[in-house]
């Protein structure tokens, strides 16, 4: 039975999230919308009184705006890098770790370690681990006094050192140390979700299995791999909506300076760019934002789709 | 009788095969041993890496080969990071932020997800699955509002400038604030969520017992509900507080002044330089001040951790 005290109770407990909701969740909701549909609205416009059109101008200035699709494309380039990889990389963990008995906490327990770190405290871990000390990179006149320890190691084997982070160093090279950080860090939480659902999955469709002699390998992707298709596709969705998101391991790797010294913004990403321009350009960065939201939502809706798709049962 | 009948026939095969099987199944034992030490090791190296970084002196972390192990290990470049970073002030900056926030986020969390879970008032389910629903939005599309909010709160700030109130204007700008760190991320649409399905496991008929005693809504949460969902309170807690130690941007945005700085970016701002010639070793030791409340936090506590981070898919 409602009677009208109780739900004027329940309003009461309600009150101070909704306060808080309205302000920081509804209002920039319908804020973002309507700054992004206002033409031409900047900051300094708007405090002085200026009236502005109704359009899609935002948006059109935001993609010509030519940094803007250079941060979309490092964006798309660092998630098709790193959630695959780290999502396979992950099934095979958790596939061998759920295949062992002695020290399995252990090493679950190591594996979950990157997860506990400030992102940004690790990423100055890696940036040293790739950091060339010394000066005029690419010159005659170069001068190393130290390679980093990654150089070292490749020089152990043989192998040529190469300038990861500093000035003058490659796209290519950048973004090699960008995903080995990003999946690093994408790990943990994978692993534990997968090695989670491998525990729950039923012993009998192994016993079955092997009692008629399938391989390894056919018990691996007719058994294993569909049994999780859940957690898979979990843990693909959360992947994409992170790396669509990626900003903070960028600067815990860079700076805020979002690549090497001499080309500052090399590496900067959607949400960099929405950082970059909402104090001055709030128009443009709620546009980009709405496109950031767009993208996000339309690749979580095809990886459901294709997921559906393969899922066997 | 089948079964059985099954199970010999299996005990026979097993004998036939036992021998080759039993090397098959050591030889796959040691390699998955092998692969997952090595990705082990892989993934403790750059903690490993810091720590022997941060007790080097200059000159020997500046060797041509870097040493796995040091040759001397001092304890100054440790001193040296905390002086530099001026770590103790940020340490109690971000001390204060997340213990005030996590209170006031528990407090407004139990009161909602129990409101959610047991009382009924018109448009409950459409209001949860609104809340719900804001869930998919990414958090940036927030940001750009509420940096414009609180820099000039409900144009109190504007209006200060207008009627020449210096105090008017203050009470509109929070931007450097304590404030301005706490209050906007205090409603978690995913603790209450959270909070809510443990509320619901709670039989209802307590809820009525108690008020057949007459006891109130408030003492029964406290002394009903609040116990029996303590282990999610705890999860939420860590994480609440995990995100405290760890947020950067809207700290590095709204509150970047000496007095308020928090963990995070007053690291990297400490650190961030133009040229590659760093003092690593210093730096190394500043990150391990930083990460060790995080791994104590992680030995103890690791249950807890594990149970919110299955479920939330998120960091902090």
């Amino acid at each position: 039975m409602v009677d009208s005290k109780k739900s004027w109770k329940a309003w009461l407990y309600l009150s101070p999230a909704i306060v808080l909701l309205l302000i920081f969740t509804a209002w920039p909701i319908f804020n973002t919308i309507r700054m992004s549909l206002l033409e031409g609205y900047n900051a300094m416009s708007a405090v002085s009184g200026v009236k502005f059109n109704f359009g899609f101008k935002n948006f059109v200035d935001v993609i010509n705006y030519g940094d803007f699709l250079t941060y979309l494309w490092n964006t798309i380039l660092l998630c098709f890098l790193t959630v695959p990889l780290s999502t396979l990389l992950a099934l095979i963990i958790a596939v061998c770790l759920n295949a062992i008995k002695p020290f399995q906490r252990l090493l679950q327990t190591i594996f979950f370690l990157p997860y506990v770190t400030n992102s940004i405290a690790i990423g100055m871990v890696f940036a040293a681990m790739f950091n060339m000390v010394g000066n005029n990179f690419g010159d005659p006149n170069e001068l190393v006094i130290t390679a980093g320890i990654i150089n070292n190691v490749i020089e152990f084997f043989g192998g040529e050192r190469i300038n990861w982070i500093n000035v003058g160093s490659s796209y290519a090279a950048n973004m090699f140390v960008m995903t080995v950080y990003i999946v690093w860090n994408a790990l943990p939480f994978k692993i534990l979700v997968l090695l989670g659902g491998l525990q729950s999955v039923n012993k009998q469709y192994y016993e079955a299995a092997k009692v008629d002699g399938t391989s390894r390998l056919r018990t691996f992707t007719r058994i294993t791999v569909p049994l999780l298709s859940p957690m898979i596709t979990y843990v693909v969705i959360t992947g994409f909506i992170g790396g669509f998101k990626e900003y903070s391991s960028i600067v815990g790797i860079f700076g805020a300076k979002m690549g090497p010294t001499g080309d500052p913004d090399r590496l900067n990403t959607m949400v960099g760019y929405i950082y970059k321009s909402l104090s001055l350009q709030p128009g443009r960065a709620s546009a980009a934002a709405l496109i950031l939201f767009a993208i996000i939502f339309v690749v979580t809706l095809l990886n459901l789709y294709i997921s559906k798709k393969n899922t066997h049962y | 009788m089948a079964n059985k009948a099954i199970t010999t026939m299996n005990a026979r095969n097993m004998q036939q095969v036992s021998a080759t099987q039993r090397v098959v199944k050591i030889a796959v034992q040691v390699l998955l041993y092998a692969f997952l030490i090595l990705m082990a090791i892989i993934i403790i190296f750059p903690f490993y890496f810091m720590l022997i970084s941060s007790v080097k002196e200059l000159a020997e972390y500046k060797q041509t080969v870097q040493t796995l192990w040091p040759n001397k290990i001092v304890l100054f470049n440790y001193v040296e990071a905390f002086n530099t970073a001026n770590l103790g002030r940020l340490f109690m900056n971000t001390l204060y932020v997340g213990l005030v926030s996590t209170i006031l986020s528990l407090v407004i969390t139990v009161l909602t997800a129990f409101a959610f879970a047991r009382l009924e008032f018109k448009g409950k389910n459409a209001l949860f699955a609104a809340l719900l629903g804001t869930m998919m939005i990414p958090g940036e599309l927030f940001t750009i509002t509420n940096y414009q909010t609180i820099s000039n709160f409900m144009g109190l700030k504007t209006l200060g400038i207008q009627l020449g109130s210096q105090w008017l204007q203050d009470l509109g700008n929070w931007k450097n604030t304590f404030t301005v760190l706490i209050v906007p991320f205090l409603v978690s649409i995913f603790y209450i969520y959270l909070l809510r399905q443990n509320f619901l496991q709670i039989p209802n008929e307590l809820y009525l017992a108690a008020k057949v005693d007459g006891t109130s809504d408030i003492k029964y949460l406290w002394k009903v509900m609040i116990p029996l969902a303590l282990p999610t309170l705890i999860s939420i807690t860590i994480l609440k507080m995990m995100g405290a130690w760890n947020s950067y941007v809207w700290p590095n945005l709204v509150a970047n002044d000496e007095a308020h700085r928090l963990i995070t970016n007053g690291l990297r701002n400490a650190f961030t330089e133009s040229t590659g010639d760093v003092n690593i070793p210093v730096q190394m030791a500043a990150v391990a001040i930083v990460s060790a409340p995080l791994f104590l936090v992680f030995i103890f506590l690791r249950k807890y951790i594990m149970k919110g981070v299955s479920r939330s898919g998120i960091k902090g």
